[in-house]
């Protein structure tokens, strides 16, 4: 049972929400929306929820018209970000609430809200409160609400972006336990996020989103290795890619006063305009290397950012200790250039290190 | 500094209170007074500062024929003229403060802020602005001086109130509980039943009170738009003074007039404090 989707577009004020997005979702495999925020994935997975509809395009679920079939009737499970539940209700109804709503058997349900509440972990709490739980646990309530339906469509719409630094890491673990245990086997699981991290963990299909138009879709491996332009290597990559103009001539890559050999990669490519992108963490402290100043540095974790300015040249290094260092404080780089992208001067992938193009 | 706060909170608490019962006490002391122990100087104390009696509670229930004056009927028109028109202003409003901030209305200019203002501006007007529409319409209908005919104005006076504390409300209950119910397998109606009305008793027992005070003490139009067939209990009870004002009898009206609101306070107090959104989203 296919999801498939054309041309959807959705304008409800000048700007638009979604431009012209198509997709087939197969059964059976995760799917990862990722893209910025206000880049039109809530909108996305409303629309395929049917609390929104698109002002033209086509939405087909196994050979049905989607688009035709009011939200209540589609079956599908929806997690927001916010953790939502029926605050007038305990845990046990929450969860219990979407079977009720099909007179399923009273003993059935009971079952079927047990199982959702050992998956999620929260056994034992199904006579409490919403109000008396953790914000983790509300939305693991709001979590098992989704799965205990055997939904056909599981939409989750950023679930862990509220959540703190811990329990989003142990979250997105359990997340990924569930996805694999059979549940997505006949499931079609759409998950959305902002974080590229959490994008390559998934492992999933990928579905680039910026303002509403989709620009890369592909294995998360593939979005990483090869981001077919400038944005997609912007919005793939936490902290973004560094984009540094630069000349390429002679098989030597030039800018702000610094000359270093080109790859073989890069070698053949010597138009005007070129972009030179390379991640943060291809950037390494060396002795021997470039001088730059350092304009901020912010420790996150047990990793350190360092922002840093050479002419008008500003880049991005991150460092995998914790390490003290003074605004304006002089530092020597050496760059991992044969990890180097090359941008057209429009933002099309020219060439990258793992085989993109003209690689 | 922790006992100096509690001191002054208690204190604040003891004058507060003080200053809220005295009316109270002094109504209900006065109300056993008669003619001679009102103007006799100031008393308190019954039995010891001056003797009761129950003339000014009897003269609220004896015949007019007998030289009282019959509140019975008016109270209970009064009950029934308020609770009614309070209920329909409710579910009237409710649902239409349901619609106004959930769907998106244009006529025009006309957009969803300028319905609800419009349903607020009929609160703005002077009373007596509207007096003469209503008292043309309603005897147009042939309604005038009747129950149903109070109970049709009081809605049109009352449904605003319930629809602007509505509206407020159900903007601060989040749209993705809403959203949620629908995806859950409610229709629109059911989600609205079985999800967004539970979550919003506290709106509607405030949305309720105000209606029901408003309704219950309104004298202006329950004036003008009955004559001898029905009367309501606050024309009545002007109509209980003459020309030696009647303390005694006053006071005990008084007193049974503000009765039900104090009840009702009392059972909806409770209600106030559960019941809030908090767990909805975080």
């Amino acid at each position: 049972m296919d999801l498939v989707a054309n041309n959807l577009s959705y304008k409800p004020s000048d700007q638009y929400h979604l431009n012209e997005v198509s997709f087939n979702f197969k059964e059976g495999n995760l799917y990862t929306i990722l893209g910025r925020t206000l880049s039109g994935k809530t909108t996305l997975l409303k629309t395929i929820a049917g609390l929104l509809t698109p002002d033209s395009g086509e939405i087909e679920f196994d050979g049905k018209n989607f688009l035709k079939i009011p939200v209540w009737e589609r079956n599908v499970a929806m997690v927001y970000q916010q953790f939502i539940n029926y605050p007038h209700l305990n845990v046990f109804e929450n969860i219990a609430f979407p079977l009720k709503q099909r007179k399923i058997d009273q003993s059935v349900i009971n079952e079927k809200v047990m199982d959702a509440l050992k998956s999620v972990g929260l056994l034992g709490y199904e006579n409490r409160k919403i109000q008396e739980l953790s914000g983790g646990q509300q939305q693991r309530v709001s979590l098992a609400r989704s799965l205990v339906k055997n939904a056909k469509i599981l939409l989750l719409d950023e679930p862990l972006v509220n959540l703190d630094y811990k329990l989003r890491e142990q979250l997105r673990e359990e997340f990924k336990n569930l996805f694999s245990k059979g549940l997505a086997d006949e499931t079609i699981l759409i998950y959305s996020t902002t974080d590229p991290r959490e994008t390559m963990e998934l492992n999933g299909e990928v579905i680039v989103l910026d303002e509403g138009k989709v620009l890369q879709v592909g294995p998360a491996k593939e979005i990483f290795e090869n981001p077919n332009s400038l944005k997609v290597a912007e919005i793939s990559n936490d902290p973004p890619m560094n984009i540094i103009e630069a000349k390429i001539s002679d098989n030597h890559i030039s800018f702000e006063g610094i000359d270093v050999e080109a790859p073989q990669h890069l070698s053949k490519l010597t138009e005007d305009g070129l972009k030179i992108g390379l991640r943060s963490s291809d950037i390494e402290l060396n002795e021997n290397g470039h001088e730059f100043e350092v304009e901020l540095a912010e420790i996150s974790g047990s990793e350190t950012l360092l922002h840093l300015k050479r002419g008008n040249t500003k880049i991005i290094v991150s460092i995998e200790e914790v390490l003290n260092f003074k605004i304006n404080d002089k530092v020597k780089i050496n760059f991992k250039i044969d990890r180097a992208y090359a941008f057209h001067a429009d933002g099309k992938l020219a060439s990258s290190p793992f085989g993109g193009l003209n690689g | 500094m922790n006992k100096l706060y509690i001191f002054l909170k208690y204190f604040f608490i003891v004058v507060w209170t003080v200053f809220v019962v005295a009316p109270f006490l002094w109504a209900l002391t006065t109300s056993f007074k008669d003619f001679q122990s009102v103007n006799g100087g100031v008393t308190y104390i019954p039995w010891v500062d001056f003797e009761p009696n129950l003339e000014g509670w009897k003269v609220l229930i004896k015949s007019p024929a007998k030289g009282g004056v019959d509140i019975v009927e008016p109270y209970f028109n009064s009950l029934f003229v308020t609770c009614t028109a309070s209920l329909i202003s409710i579910i009237l409003g409710t649902l239409s403060a349901y619609a106004l901030s959930r769907y998106t209305f244009k006529a025009g200019f006309v957009k969803n802020n300028d319905i609800t203002f419009f349903f607020i501006s009929q609160r703005i007007m002077p009373p007596i602005v509207l007096s003469i529409p209503f008292f043309l319409f309603l005897s147009s209908i042939n309604l005038l001086d009747s129950l149903t005919g109070l109970i049709v104005v009081y809605i049109v006076l009352l449904m605003p109130i319930a629809v602007w504390i509505m509206v407020d409300f159900f903007n601060k209950v989040p749209r993705e509980i809403d959203e949620t119910a629908l995806i859950d397998g409610c229709n629109p109606y059911q989600a609205f039943l079985k999800v967004v009305l539970p979550n919003s008793i506290p709106g509607l027992i405030v949305a309720g009170m105000f209606c029901i005070i408003f309704g219950w003490i309104d004298f202006f139009f329950a004036f003008i738009l009955t004559f001898t067939e029905v009367q309501l209990l606050p024309v009545k009870i002007v109509a209980l003074n003459s020309s030696v004002t009647p303390w005694w009898s006053l006071s005990a009206s008084a007193l049974v007039s503000v009765a039900p609101l104090i009840i009702v306070a009392f059972i909806v107090e409770r209600y106030l404090s559960k019941g809030n959104l908090s767990g909805a989203i975080k």
